[in-house]
């Protein structure tokens, strides 16, 4: 089931919470909705799912307009961040809850529900823990008990709210990569929230990169990380350094000196690079020059923070283990790739 | 130093000697001192004035204790006590839920009013509340004309006190729920309305097991405030002797008349029903304990 976001609004007591987006999920697809806490990627979701109603625009399900339709005729799994499991209920009537509560004429024979449960229970890894109740569990049963619930009802697409976010590092990193296992066997058309870049690049075929109510970026993870098209994109994927540079005749200018060339026009502009995008160059020729003042070992590369003169930001640049940094030295470097960005752009 | 393996004995001894006992926990005496005054306090308020309701009660003897509470007027009253309370507490349950599931599920305008009202019936005095009832459907009364022509007589009968035992023992049951499912939040009916539960549904199979025991608690001091309201009742039922009297209004009457060992006769009834009411809570509390804590725990 494909799923086609139109020109949404969403305003909550006038307060916008989303601008006018847009966004095309093909069908089968594992999709990520990541940005910052108040990006408005869980309303995003939660409109998706009809738990909420957009203030304008559209959602179609395949060719289906679902904007109006309640959260129960549009026939959705929806996975929340903390579980929401029924806590009166043993986990094989929490699986089969989507079905006992269908109308009677669709409603299968309790045999044939518990016997649904089991099966689920084995797809999610959980097989014979039907009978307990959901605080006998762990973090991480419950959430995959969750999933098993929500994939009960056979939705058209699987909604999925920070779904890993209650559970700890180990917990997390495991259920990842089973929920990427899962996705390939079932192929459900899925979509999740995630504030943790590092799962939403992980686990998702595209990633929706979202600040301040819009999105700034969709795409693999190749192409938010290589060609980020947004300043807010190059900062918050990844590390980044960012710089205010001149561009005349060609030619980058920061402090006098000249980093590299470009074909973009004079102006002001936004010179971006990652850390290890930097090397060191030998003192005097054209480079960002300033002083070492923090440098920390991280794995296999040492990371240094220096202070440029007249800016209050410092740069980071990743080295080599070999090469020694530490507190007070004088540092010169030069960008090996880099992005402009127009000064005014967001 | 007190790490150093060479620990000197006289360091040792020093160490032993002190006082070892939680950061949080007082000196010996304090603690006596506290529990004693607590003691005290309960024995003088709670528990010697209900020995002396038994006391009494049985003063002159077994049979004359018996007689006071089967005499007509009695009965009387006691059936006019269960039925009020089996029309008011069923009421203010249905209320209860309703206005807490309300303030907790939604957000409307006019909710923070909605909370002080439910409260009113606490701060203001019972008495007040029967005089209301009176100045609206006694004589002249503006609601007067409309019980009149419903045909119903309702100051200075069952209607009336109903009204009046309604209104006192309002707030127990929406008081009792509504911080717990505030607390509870609307995750687990999303969750229900998600797998295509309607609303009913989402209400009978998910929110009210979630607060099962809250609600068991609000109704069984709804019911014991309902059994024992004296001043709302007293006003508004002209205390007619065998025909309006419940059982506290029994009780004042049979005391003014000076008839005391029957006056406490009928109080021992009373009594027994708050300790029941009592013990029927502990005995959830301790059979259930996981399941409350666990429902109370929220998500």
């Amino acid at each position: 089931m494909d799923i086609r976001v139109r020109n949404i609004r969403k305003e909550f007591d006038l307060f916008p919470a989303l601008h006018d987006v847009s966004l095309d999920i093909r069908s089968g697809e594992l999709i990520a909705l990541l940005g910052p806490s108040g990006s408005g990627k869980t309303t995003l979701l939660r409109l998706i799912a009809g738990l909420e109603f957009p203030t304008s625009g559209q959602i179609f399900f395949g060719d289906d307009d679902a904007s109006q339709k309640s959260v129960q005729e549009r026939h959705v799994g929806f996975v929340f961040q903390h579980y929401a499991l029924f806590k009166h209920m043993t986990v094989a009537d929490n699986i089969g809850f989507g079905l006992r509560v269908r109308p009677g004429r669709d409603r299968p024979p309790s045999a044939e529900i518990r016997r649904r449960a089991e099966e689920l229970l084995e797809l999610v890894q959980l097989p014979g823990l039907g009978n307990r109740y959901p605080t006998q569990l762990s973090g991480g049963q419950r959430q995959r008990v969750a999933l098993a619930r929500a994939l009960a009802i056979e939705p058209r697409v699987l909604l999925l709210d920070e779904p890993f976010g209650a559970l700890d590092a180990k917990v997390r990193k495991d259920l990842r990569r089973w929920l990427r296992e899962l996705h390939d066997r079932t192929g459900h058309t899925t979509v999740f929230v995630t504030h943790d870049q590092e799962e939403a690049v992980e686990l998702a075929d595209r990633v929706v990169v979202m600040s301040q109510g819009r999105i700034e970026q969709v795409g693999s993870a190749d192409d938010i990380y290589d060609r980020p098209q947004s300043p807010f994109v190059f900062s918050f994927i990844g590390q980044s350094n960012a710089l205010p540079v001149e561009v005349r005749g060609g030619e980058i200018a920061f402090a006098g000196q000249v980093l590299g060339r470009t074909d973009e026009a004079d102006g002001h502009w936004r010179m971006f690079m990652r850390p290890h995008d930097l090397e060191i160059v030998p003192a005097g020729e054209p480079g960002i020059a300033g002083r070492v003042a923090v440098a920390r070992r991280s794995g296999s590369s040492r990371f240094a923070e220096f202070d440029v003169p007249g800016r209050s930001e410092r740069i980071e640049v990743e080295l080599p283990a070999s090469v020694a940094s530490a507190p007070g030295m004088d540092l010169n470097v030069r960008p090996k790739r880099w992005t402009l960005y127009a000064e005014e752009s967001r | 130093m007190a790490l150093d393996a060479t620990l000197q004995p006289s360091a040792s001894a020093a160490v032993r000697s002190a006082p070892q006992r939680p950061v949080t926990t007082e000196a010996p005496w304090v603690r006596r001192a506290l529990i004693t005054l607590a003691l005290v306090f309960l024995a003088l308020v709670l528990f010697l004035p209900l020995v002396a309701v038994f006391v009494e009660a049985l003063r002159n003897g077994v049979s004359s204790y018996l007689s006071a509470i089967t005499e007509p007027d009695a009965l009387q009253a006691m059936r006019l006590t269960l039925t009020i309370a089996a029309i008011a507490v069923p009421l203010n349950l249905v209320f209860g839920v309703a206005a807490a599931w309300a303030i907790a599920k939604f957000e409307f305008r006019g909710k923070a009013l909605l909370i002080t009202v439910i409260d009113l019936p606490f701060s203001v005095s019972p008495v007040i509340a029967g005089f209301v009832f009176i100045l609206l459907f006694g004589t002249g009364g503006s609601l007067q004309p409309l019980a009149q022509w419903l045909g119903i007589q309702i100051v200075f009968a069952l209607p009336g006190m109903v009204l009046a035992t309604t209104f006192v023992t309002l707030p127990f049951v929406a008081r009792e729920l509504i911080p717990l499912m505030q607390e509870q939040g609307t995750g687990d009916e999303e969750a229900a309305l998600s797998l295509g539960a309607g609303g009913w549904r989402t209400f009978f199979l998910v929110t009210l097991p979630n607060v099962k025991w809250a609600l068991l608690y609000g109704v069984l001091l709804c019911n014991a405030r309902a059994m024992g309201e004296f001043g709302a009742v007293a006003v508004i039922s002209g205390k007619i002797r065998g025909e309006t009297n419940t059982m506290p209004l029994h009780v004042e009457i049979l005391y003014n008349e000076y008839a005391f060992s029957a006056a406490f006769a009928v109080a021992t009834l009373l009594a027994l029903l708050a300790l029941l009411t009592l013990l029927l809570k502990t005995v959830l509390e301790w059979r259930f304990a996981g399941d409350i804590a666990a429902t109370r725990r929220g998500h």
